[in-house]
């Protein structure tokens, strides 16, 4: 059977790299007594996909990954087990039942993210950010300077943002997320910094990461509600 | 939430922000309130390689399982979190609390290798503590050294104000429980100091002066109080399947150099080596009770979700219940779908049986360390194995299907010829020479041995203890005599070899084996920015002989002399049980290329049978 396991990842856990994140989970499945299929040969290991993860320094409360399980218990109960066996700053929020297919892959369905940003302490660019950051987006073309490892490229990115919103101190966006579109909040927000003429440190905002989206007929929906909790 | 001791800012700027977080599985968190002893346990290197030692892990254990001491962990801070650390004046802290290391009581420290020296001095630095022992006050912690290289605490005897000697599981507790009462009676530090002096195996530095002759050799070494005992013995846990052994080890998040379950089987060796320092000092053997290996094994796989197992110890293939135990554990880690990783069993039909079963045959190499390369130097070092031996066993393996080979010397070791050096190539030859005697349909390609060359550091407590060292570029030399021999040899594309640095070696030959003296240096160097000197890229020889001559001392007064057996040395006031007479004895055994039969063959009265157990009762049970 394929799951998909929903776990968000705060605090100290915020400095845990994806890799390392990994092999906690893989650490993690066998302390729960999770039945993990896995592969064969001298060095079985299990194959944990996860959907696009984030850098160092974000959190998130809408982390994803699939697995592949042997034998398997409720949802409740797995979710029992893993919990007790988490760090402070890991809790597994859902477990579900996917459907087996490539197409299914968390992986390969991520089209969009929710981002909450904020500015950290000594870091707001300037008093009337609000009202900067609302002209900031009205406008048709935000152009950024995108860096791949070999080639810098001039890209609009006012189109990867799908919408916004500000709530006092912070600022809310759906952003593209996934394969064919990627882009971070961090970019939108040097480009702010930008637009105001505001020196641009990467230390200046603190981003987490809220929700993760797959496209479907009906739009956005989560990528938990793309399967069954088993009962 | 735990409030972490660097910013965001910092932690965001360093290399690898996981080591100075905690919070890993297992690591224990108590109410500050609850607790009477602050206790940090530090490995002084760089997390990844702390992380590995099992050491830690059980002293970490046995002191939190006393629900009123809370031991913490802290490794040395890399290079680029130490120059923010001072740019801030940031004091160093225990990863689990965060709290500053200044305000603990104990600040523990395990001292593995010579090279870590500057690292300790980095910590007590970076911790706002004095360097010196005798500018601390009871606003300062107690800082306490412990391991291998404590015998022969003297290069760093001003920086501690205790030293434990031996194996920390009998005395630690009680010394704990001494520290709280002097804390509640009002003691000086001082007084505590004393009073710790009679517990057996803890040695203060401060109680304790030495005399130099004019020659710079020790002239005596004494209490400077009536009443500190002239001598020091070191401390062994007789039963060690009846005492502390962690069952939930700290999983560390970023990779471990060794990230698995380690099951120690067994502490000390029965075989005598008369290089190996390890070899001596932790006599008697002891083995640890199978069931109660095969117990702890499956408990902290659970514990700790590692997909690796190993075993340690200084000789697996010597304990008595190995086939028991590894017919257990493989069928135990292959229902779990852990690896074993075998550690360096001797080559025979058993082990071969064993390996096949738990790894890849055409991918995994054999590992013989012969030590050196003819049977004249092998019986000096009184390494009991002969080419009849390693070629059978390298026989037996080529005709499995094993292609690779691992083969470890030593250069430099007493008496060394140039017949020895060479006899290092014609070892490898010789393996060669077997494995194409197998005709070529049912041999796996060519195969490839790899040969390498460590220098030889006499260190104390050894039967090596008095033999002389070499200039950097002798031993250079003496690996361009291997080198050109190997390639003048008929396999010889068959055969890899590497050679450890000399440079190195002289200074942890000097470090080994220095006095009270050297702690000048080690502390001028730290000043000069001297850390990290285990690591390549950090480590500057040109550095600490600079000082070495700015503090007038001869580095080859510790290197180039062979010190004659009447001299004091500075550790002779430690009792490791093992009889500077029988080191003595097997020096001259060594001259006379006489072997020692190994402690189950025969026991050759080396000491260690004061403690009344282990091997030394087997025997005559």
């Amino acid at each position: 059977m394929k799951i998909r396991v929903k776990f968000s990842k705060t605090g100290a856990m915020k400095f845990i790299g994806h890799l390392d994140i990994m092999r906690y989970f893989q650490k993690a499945l066998r302390r729960a007594d999770i039945d993990v299929a896995f592969t064969g040969g001298y060095s079985p290991h299990m194959i944990l996909s996860f959907a696009a993860p984030i850098g160092v320094g974000v959190e998130s409360l809408g982390e994803y990954f699939d697995l592949e399980l042997k034998t398997w218990d409720s949802s409740k109960e797995m979710m029992r087990r893993l919990n007790s066996t988490m760090v402070e700053g890991v809790e597994i929020l859902s477990i579900i039942q996917i459907p087996d297919g490539k197409a299914s892959k968390a992986m390969s369905l991520v089209a969009a993210a929710d981002y909450q940003v904020s500015f950290r302490e000594g870091y707001v660019p300037c008093e009337n950010w609000q009202e900067k950051f609302e002209e900031f987006m009205d406008r048709p073309m935000i152009t950024v300077l995108k860096k791949t490892k070999k080639t810098e490229q001039e890209m609009n990115i006012r189109p990867l943002i799908h919408q916004y919103h500000i709530d006092a101190d912070r600022i809310f966006m759906q952003v593209s997320t996934g394969s064919a579109m990627n882009l971070k909040p961090d970019l939108v927000m040097e480009a702010f910094y930008e637009y105001l003429d505001a020196q641009w440190n990467p230390l200046s905002v603190m981003v987490t990461r809220l929700e993760v989206y797959a496209e479907t007929e009906n739009g956005f929906v989560s990528l938990e509600s793309l399967g069954d909790i088993i009962e | 939430m735990r409030k972490l001791a660097l910013s965001d800012e910092i932690l965001l700027t360093v290399d690898k922000p996981a080591r100075y977080i905690g919070n890993e599985v297992n690591a224990v968190i108590k109410n500050r309130d609850d607790v009477d002893v602050r206790f940090c346990m530090c490995f002084p290197d760089v997390y990844e390689i702390g992380m590995s030692h099992l050491g830690i892990q059980i002293l970490y254990d046995m002191l939190n399982s006393d629900e009123h001491i809370w031991c913490e962990r802290v490794y040395s801070p890399w290079p680029d979190l130490d120059k923010i650390m001072r740019e801030k004046q940031i004091p160093l802290f225990g990863l689990e609390s965060q709290d500053p290391i200044k305000d603990f009581d104990f600040l523990g420290i395990t001292i593995q290798y010579e090279m870590c020296y500057t690292n300790i001095l980095q910590v007590i630095d970076l911790s706002q503590i004095p360097l010196r022992a005798k500018d601390r006050t009871w606003e300062h912690p107690i800082v306490i050294g412990g391991g291998p290289c404590v015998s022969n605490p003297e290069p760093l005897a001003a920086f501690f104000d205790l030293f434990y000697m031996g194996e920390g599981e009998t005395e630690m507790l009680p010394l704990v429980e001494l520290y709280r009462e002097c804390r509640k009676n009002g003691d000086f530090r001082e007084d505590f100091l004393i009073k710790a002096a009679q517990i057996p195996g803890i040695y203060v530095p401060s109680l304790y002066k030495t005399t130099y002759h004019e020659d710079g050799t020790i002239a005596s070494f004494e209490p400077i109080y009536e009443g500190v005992p002239s001598t020091v013995k070191k401390q062994v846990v007789m039963d060690i399947s009846d005492t502390y052994y962690p069952k939930a080890p700290v999983v560390p998040f970023i990779k471990a150099t060794q990230d698995r379950v380690t099951l120690e089987i067994q502490r000390g060796c029965i075989r005598g080596c008369r290089f190996c320092q390890a070899g001596m000092l932790y006599r008697p053997t002891r083995e640890r009770n199978v069931e109660y290996l095969k117990k702890q094994a499956v408990e902290m796989m659970k514990n700790t979700g590692h997909e690796e197992l190993s075993l340690s110890s200084l000789s697996s293939s010597d304990y008595s219940g190995l086939q028991e135990l590894l017919t257990f554990l493989i069928d135990a880690c292959n229902e779990r779908a852990i690896n074993i990783s075998l550690p360096s069993l001797r080559i025979d039909a058993f082990s071969l049986d064993v390996m096949s079963k738990v790894q890849d045959v055409r991918r995994s190499s054999l590992t013989f360390a012969p030590e050196a390369g003819s049977q004249r130097l092998r019986d000096v070092i009184n390494k009991g194995l002969t080419e009849e031996v390693i070629l059978k066993g390298a026989g037996e393996a080529f005709e499995g299907g094993w292609n690779k080979v691992k083969l470890y010397f030593m250069l430099g070791l007493p008496t060394e010829t140039e017949e020895d050096m060479k006899g290092i190539a014609h070892l490898a030859e010789a393996i060669a020479k077997r494995y194409y005697e197998i005709p070529k349909d049912r041999r796996n390609g060519k195969c490839q041995i790899t040969i390498s060359t460590s220098f030889f550091v006499p260190k104390p407590f050894t039967p090596f203890q008095w033999a002389t060292m070499h200039r950097p570029e002798e031993y250079i030399n003496r690996a361009k005599i291997v080198k050109n021999e190997i390639r003048s040899q008929l396999n010889q594309k068959s055969m890899k070899y590497n050679w450890h640095e000399a440079d190195v070696t002289v200074l942890e030959g000097i470090l080994a084996r220095g006095d009270r003296r050297i702690g000048d240096v080690i502390e001028k160097v730290y000043q000069k920015g001297a850390v990290f000197d285990a690591w390549n890229e950090y480590f500057d020889m040109d550095t600490w002989m600079e000082t070495f001559s700015e503090l007038n001392l001869d580095p080859d007064f510790y290197t180039m002399r062979e010190r004659s057996v009447e001299e004091i040395l500075p550790w002779d006031f430690i009792d490791v049980g093992v009889s500077k007479k029988f080191l003595i004895r097997e020096w001259e055994r060594a001259k006379n290329e006489t072997i020692t039969p190994n402690c189950r063959e025969k026991c050759s009265g080396c000491g260690a049978g004061v403690f009344g157990g282990g091997i030394c009762i087997e025997n005559k049970g």
